[in-house]
């Protein structure tokens, strides 16, 4: 576990290399060099992916309002009769200074769930959602955001005032749609300090310090598990879908870079339902 | 925007006429809104290498023994006019520049001040929303206002900051600066002048220009009725007309606020995601404001991840 834990930590990190190298160099002169092709060999070994919008729903604002807190929602699901699973969805911000945003991973029934999110968006940028099936096939949609600044924009609370709330959870069991039958939002207080914002104070940069895994449970199914990097926004949430399965409660487990864990169980029902 | 283009062109070519007539700096147009107050009322819209950034309302205060300076506008250009207005009026020195909150419209025309001798005021937090954001700022804004304007702006720290309140002695008059809790920006200082009860109220009062929500949403509600206690009898508002009196000038802005904080606590109580709920929170009370499609959504996304931890 831990190995996987320091493996995956250098996957995010050999992004930030990647970026900080020659391959976004020529994009920042305005040569508009396409990461892309770089993100694809690093993260997926360049396996091939095909644009598969049938498969992959994926919303993203077009202009975002507020590049520190970037709504984004997407799922992935086979078509009527397709065997086949979702295991997988990796959130990918071309342009940002770590690109790899997070990693969702789903329970064995959970492979439908949508995910709704909020992140930073650094530049203008692709922004895609990859999903991969249990037959290893890999599907994409992408999206262009343009919005500026996200990883850079200086927290809008204090460091003293995120670090006597961090942690803090909430959770909460929304009304059901005719589209899911379940869907449930956990929110977490977490600076998720991406290491490029300005303390205001002493003029030097925070150090990174963000959720890097989190997993949420639907009694002892697994609904998913996150692993994340500094795109994900200050505060994480994540709503999800979920198929009521009977279970009596929700449990969410999550860590931080620093090693501290934070966790949280919620009845399955919901408030007054 | 269209609405004001013709004024903006007019506002051009009035200053190109006025550059090649004389090669000196031409004098920002103020108004004397009560006796020794002065204020020049910036364009309502966004800040353009066209308007110079000209978009914020600023002014200044005569005193027997000098002059404090409120605001600078959002570009060294303004705040070299707003200089010339002042020595038109006045050869007093300038003691104080005040500065109302952080941002680029009021505060980066500060330079055009520097070397006058006068002391740079501020909110306690200001030195640091400064050194957060002002870099930030010079990098965004070169691309909105174009090289030429950002290039010689500089961001000036405060020399003297306002723990709650403080008093200028300009001789023969003083005025009241307050600070106060986060709500348009976690730096918002006003300036009170008694002898005139004129208020500079900066942008914690909008009048027409959609009021933009950078600190508190919550805060700006909760100070709403200390501020209207503030005993004005006219107020210039951060953005908007001269001299309107006060505290009715609050009046739309407060019922914006408030209707915008009641529809984002209605959607997070229903479940409806951030998103929805900046497309829809606040379209009721649209046609009251101008610049409303460039800040509401921003404005409903900041207050939903205000008020989404409330119990």
């Amino acid at each position: 576990m831990v190995r996987s834990i320091t493996r995956r930590r250098a996957v995010f990190a050999l992004a930030l290399a990647a970026a900080a190298g020659g391959g976004r160099a020529g994009a920042r002169a305005g040569q508009d060099a396409d990461p892309w092709p770089e993100l694809q060999r690093l993260f997926f070994g360049g396996r091939p992916i095909v644009e598969d919008p049938a498969m992959v729903r994926f919303e993203a604002p077009a202009r975002a309002e507020d590049a520190a807190l970037v709504p984004m929602s997407f799922s992935a699901k086979p078509p009527p009769g397709d065997p086949r699973r979702v295991i997988r969805l990796t959130l990918v911000i071309d342009e940002n200074p770590v690109p790899l945003a997070a990693v969702f991973t789903f329970g064995d029934k959970t492979g439908d769930t949508r995910i709704s999110t909020r992140v930073r968006v650094n530049s203008y940028t692709n922004v895609r959602v990859v999903a991969e099936l249990d037959d290893g096939s890999l599907h994409m949609a992408t999206r262009y955001v343009k919005a500026a600044g996200g990883c850079s924009a200086p927290m809008v609370k204090s460091m003293e005032e995120a670090l006597a709330t961090l942690g803090q959870m909430k959770f909460r069991i929304l009304p059901p749609t005719a589209e899911a039958p379940g869907e449930a939002l956990i929110m977490i207080r977490h600076p998720n300090n991406s290491g490029l914002q300005m303390d205001q104070m002493t003029r030097l940069y925070t150090p990174a310090r963000y959720i890097e895994k989190l997993a949420v449970h639907q009694g002892d199914e697994l609904v998913f598990a996150m692993e994340g990097g500094i795109s994900i926004a200050e505060d994480p949430n994540f709503r999800f879908t979920f198929k009521p399965n009977g279970a009596k409660e929700f449990r969410v487990e999550a860590q931080d870079t620093t090693g501290k864990t934070f966790s949280g169980a919620w009845p399955a029902a919901r408030d007054g339902a | 925007m269209r609405y004001f283009s013709s004024t903006l062109v007019g506002l051009v070519l009035a200053l190109a006429a006025g550059s090649a007539q004389c090669g000196s700096v031409e004098p920002l147009p103020v108004r004397e809104v009560a006796p020794g107050v002065f204020a020049h009322a910036g364009a309502i819209a966004l800040m353009s290498e066209e308007n110079a950034g000209d978009i914020a309302n600023i002014g200044f205060v005569v005193g027997e023994n000098g002059v404090a300076v409120v605001d600078t506008g959002g570009s060294v250009e303004v705040g070299r006019r707003l200089l010339a207005a002042i020595r038109a009026r006045t050869a007093k020195p300038i003691l104080y520049v005040v500065n109302t909150h952080e941002h680029p419209d009021h505060v980066f025309g500060d330079a055009a001040f520097e070397g006058s001798g006068a002391a740079f005021v501020g909110h306690r937090n200001l030195p640091r929303a400064l050194a957060a954001r002002g870099p930030f700022y010079l990098k965004a804004f070169r691309k909105i206002i174009g090289d030429r304007l950002v290039d010689e702006v500089r961001i000036v720290p405060p020399t003297l900051t306002v723990e709650n309140r403080l008093t200028l002695d300009l001789g023969g008059r003083s005025l009241e600066l307050r600070a106060w809790p986060p709500a348009h920006t976690d730096c918002d200082l006003t300036v009170f002048d008694p002898a005139t009860r004129t208020l500079f109220a900066g942008d914690l009062a909008f009048v027409g220009h959609l009021p933009v929500v950078d600190g508190s949403l919550k805060g700006w509600l909760a100070n709403f009725d200390a501020l209207a206690a503030v005993p004005a009898e006219r107020v210039v508002p951060g953005h908007g007309p001269l001299a309107l009196p006060w505290p009715e000038a609050l009046q739309n802005e407060r019922a914006y606020l408030s209707g915008l904080a009641n529809d984002v606590k209605g959607f997070i109580a229903r479940g409806d995601p951030v998103d929805s709920a900046a497309k829809a929170a606040g379209q009721s009370l649209r046609d009251s404001w101008m610049l409303f499609d460039a800040y509401n959504a921003r404005n409903a996304t900041a207050a939903y991840a205000e008020y989404e931890w409330d119990p």
